[in-house]
């Protein structure tokens, strides 16, 4: 399943439902494809997005569904120069509770079973298994 | 997805989030909330029952209502919180900084 999304914060919630209610069942659980996949997808296509396109409208986003028998595996790449995910703060830490911002890849992490990036850092894998 | 807002006898200001809050649409529930506390209102209560999932632009539209709610002398609650969103809250330790109650009628009595 592939799918370009434009940069338009407002195309997240579409395209993650388009995403979640074409995925065949029995790979997943229902809970998971309704919470965690849901919530890890809108989390990438917003950080693409805001982060990655600057919500410029002359980019889009290319999302890439890949199925395995036991995994569902999505690729979401964005057209900007990548960031290093090693510098991040801890968003737990009691200086950052309070910061509206800076949740994304924390909430990702704990979600999927598996993030990786290109070398770019333009570009997110994330790796349910299944169950 | 969509909001609903009610006020119950007591002037508590009841948002209701149908479906999810996520980067598309958390704009609009700030600014629903920040004009009911313009308009004068206090005390909030934000019913997540009927919501499927929250991503962290959600999460951080109420960290920033709680702080503009909290200077102006008002109160935020929070209800409703399935299991998955309970655990959401508990894992970026939002659960330290908001009041949450398991419905909105006991966040009502809680005020």
């Amino acid at each position: 399943m592939r799918l370009d999304v434009p940069s338009d914060l407002g195309m997240v919630g579409d395209a993650v439902e388009l995403v979640a209610t074409h995925l065949p069942p029995g790979t997943l659980s229902p809970r998971r494809i309704s919470f965690n996949l849901r919530t890890a997808l809108a989390e990438a296509l917003g950080n693409a997005i805001r982060y990655g396109n600057g919500e410029d409208p002359d980019r889009i986003v290319r999302v890439y569904v890949e199925l395995g028998r036991d995994f569902v595996r999505i690729h979401v790449d964005d057209d900007g120069h990548g960031f290093d995910p090693s510098r991040l703060p801890d968003p737990t830490h009691p200086e950052n509770l309070e910061r509206e911002y800076g949740r994304g890849l924390f909430v990702i992490r704990h979600l999927v079973d598996d993030v990786a990036f290109n070398e770019k850092g333009n570009g997110i894998c994330l790796t349910l298994r299944a169950g | 997805m969509r909001f609903t807002l009610k006020k119950d006898k007591s002037g508590v200001v009841i948002v209701g989030v149908e479906g999810q809050l996520i980067v598309g649409n958390r704009q609009e529930l700030k600014q629903k909330v920040l004009e009911a506390l313009e308009e004068g209102s206090r005390k909030f209560v934000i019913d997540f029952s009927k919501t499927g999932y929250i991503d962290s632009s959600g999460l951080g539209v109420l960290v920033s209502l709680s702080k503009k709610i909290r200077e102006q002398g008002g109160e935020l609650r929070l209800a409703g919180l399935n299991a998955d969103l309970q655990t959401l809250f508990e894992l970026t330790k939002l659960d330290t900084l908001f009041a949450i109650t398991r419905t909105a009628e006991e966040a009502l009595a809680a005020f």
